[in-house]
């Protein structure tokens, strides 16, 4: 009785800038576990859209994230237009499955415990308001993302790897040109291989001299190779760089748009942990979503997944599952939204998700006291959304106080 | 009622602890799960329940009874 056509990628379209694809929730309405065709080659795989469906496929390893063959779920030249196997490579753990997934990821666990975050608590306040005085102090309008929401996180994670700050320019821009669906595969491939470069020339002066911090510390673990080590610390780099970097950035605009919730947490600050929670579970901006292969044949709730067949997990899809949340299109900040799958869920679940949560926090608290007359400086309409990212958000966010 | 913790299991992801830091925590070196209070109170179990569903490895259980 599904009127809904199988989708050619996952759909990205925004009407609303908060909302996810409406073609995404009518699919979630009628088939949580629908085909889908993937690129470059019009694989007929899966994707999945509802809350349950979608943290039982992350929580299965055998659906493996060693995927041998790599198939787009946007048509884009963002992945190479040939189906050819890719090496995973040294030390890029998230793309792969137990035992060499657990090696490496408990080389690093032992830092990002909730505990050392609460440690880095004051550290991340000292940055924060340090951009905020500088926010503060320029001309306005201002851009958001430019002067807060990129520069936090990216100093963050730079301290704690020990990659000197002032280079961020560098990888910045590769990491750009990383994540947009735009970039040529070729041009891709390149700026992987440029970051990778320099966080391995980086390792070689830490091995020989280490100072005090996360990358120096890998370099004196004998059981790992230095090829590893610079897949370890490219992903903490460019994850640290284009994920809490969007929260802020688009979690400011949600606010900013429903004045009525920013109104309830400037009254009750302590509602902040929620409103966290609750923007990463409204926002979803992993909205291409986690991508597994089925490692053999597996009966999944009815449906027949063959091996070999790929499949799309919808995060924006299963956060607002109304099975799983009430009202789950309304942003709440005095909901409970825990359960969100927003850092995913199973063995990949995100490794830096309690330092995401701790910025989140001390960066909103602390934005909103400083500029109680914050608002944007363009009409809504006008903010340019990253519709064209691996990661949603915006590029752009022009306020005034 | 009590909590059961597979160490090998765990991702150390941290769900736990900042669920129920009375019942669990994680140790220094991999971050791995620890059991602080096996047997939670009865005013602590709506919490323990909530840490077992959020633990995104499937490393906690409880034992009921
Ligand atoms: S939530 Fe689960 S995986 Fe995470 S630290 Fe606790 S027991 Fe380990």
């Amino acid at each position: 009785m599904s009127t809904v056509e199988v989708p050619r990628g996952v759909p990205l379209d925004r009407p609303n800038p908060f909302d996810p694809s409406p073609q995404l929730t009518r699919l979630r309405e009628t088939r949580p576990i629908s085909r889908m065709i993937f690129f470059p080659d019009e694989h007929e795989g899966w994707l999945i859209t509802g809350h349950e469906q979608v943290k039982k496929v992350l929580a299965d390893t055998r659906f493996s994230s060693s995927s041998t063959f790599q198939r787009s779920p946007v048509d884009s030249p963002f992945l190479p237009k040939q189906l050819k196997e890719f090496p995973v490579e040294p030390g890029m753990f998230i793309r792969m499955d137990p035992p060499d997934h657990t090696r490496l990821r408990r080389k690093l666990t032992g830092v990002f415990t909730v505990k050392r975050m609460k440690v880095l608590e004051a550290r991340v306040a000292e940055i924060v308001n340090q951009h905020l005085d500088e926010l503060a102090a320029s001309p306005k309008p201002a851009d958001l993302v430019e002067k807060f929401a990129l520069p936090v996180p990216s100093m963050v994670i730079c301290e704690l790897l020990g990659v000197p700050y002032e280079e961020r320019a560098e990888f910045q821009t590769r990491s750009h040109k990383m994540l947009s669906f735009s970039t040529q595969p070729e041009e891709r491939m390149a700026s992987i291989k440029e970051i990778q470069e320099y966080i391995l020339g980086l390792a070689k002066q830490k091995r020989a001299e280490p100072t005090d911090d996360l990358l120096s510390d890998l370099t004196q673990d004998d059981d790992l190779e230095p090829a590893e080590m610079g897949g370890i610390g490219f992903l903490l780099l460019v994850a640290g760089h284009e994920t809490t970097a969007n929260m802020l950035g688009l979690g400011t605009f949600a606010l900013l748009e429903h004045p009525e919730q920013l109104e309830i947490l400037r009254d009750d600050p302590e509602l902040m942990p929620k409103a966290v929670e609750e923007l990463l579970r409204y926002l979803s901006i992993i909205h291409l979503g986690a991508r597994r292969i089925a490692a053999e044949d597996i009966e999944f709730e009815g449906h027949l997944i063959k091996k070999g067949d790929s499949v799309s997990i919808s995060v924006a899809g299963a956060n607002r599952d109304p099975n799983k949340f009430d009202d789950p299109d309304t942003l709440d900040v005095r909901r409970t939204a825990t359960g969100h799958v927003s850092f995913g869920h199973g063995v990949h679940q995100c490794l830096g998700q309690q330092l995401a949560r701790i910025e989140m926090r001390i960066g909103f608290e602390a934005l909103l006291r400083r500029f109680p007359g914050l608002r944007l400086a363009v009409d809504p309409s006008e903010v340019p959304l990253r519709t064209d990212m691996a990661i949603y958000g915006v590029h752009k966010l022009p306020v005034t106080w | 009622m009590k909590i059961k913790a597979d160490r090998e299991v765990c991702v150390g992801a941290g769900m736990c602890v900042l669920t129920a830091a009375e019942l669990f925590d994680q140790d220094d070196d991999e971050g791995r799960v620890l059991v602080l209070q096996p047997e939670p109170h009865p005013d602590q179990v709506a919490a323990a329940r909530e840490a077992v569903e959020l633990c995104p490895s499937g490393a906690l259980s409880l034992e009921e009874g």
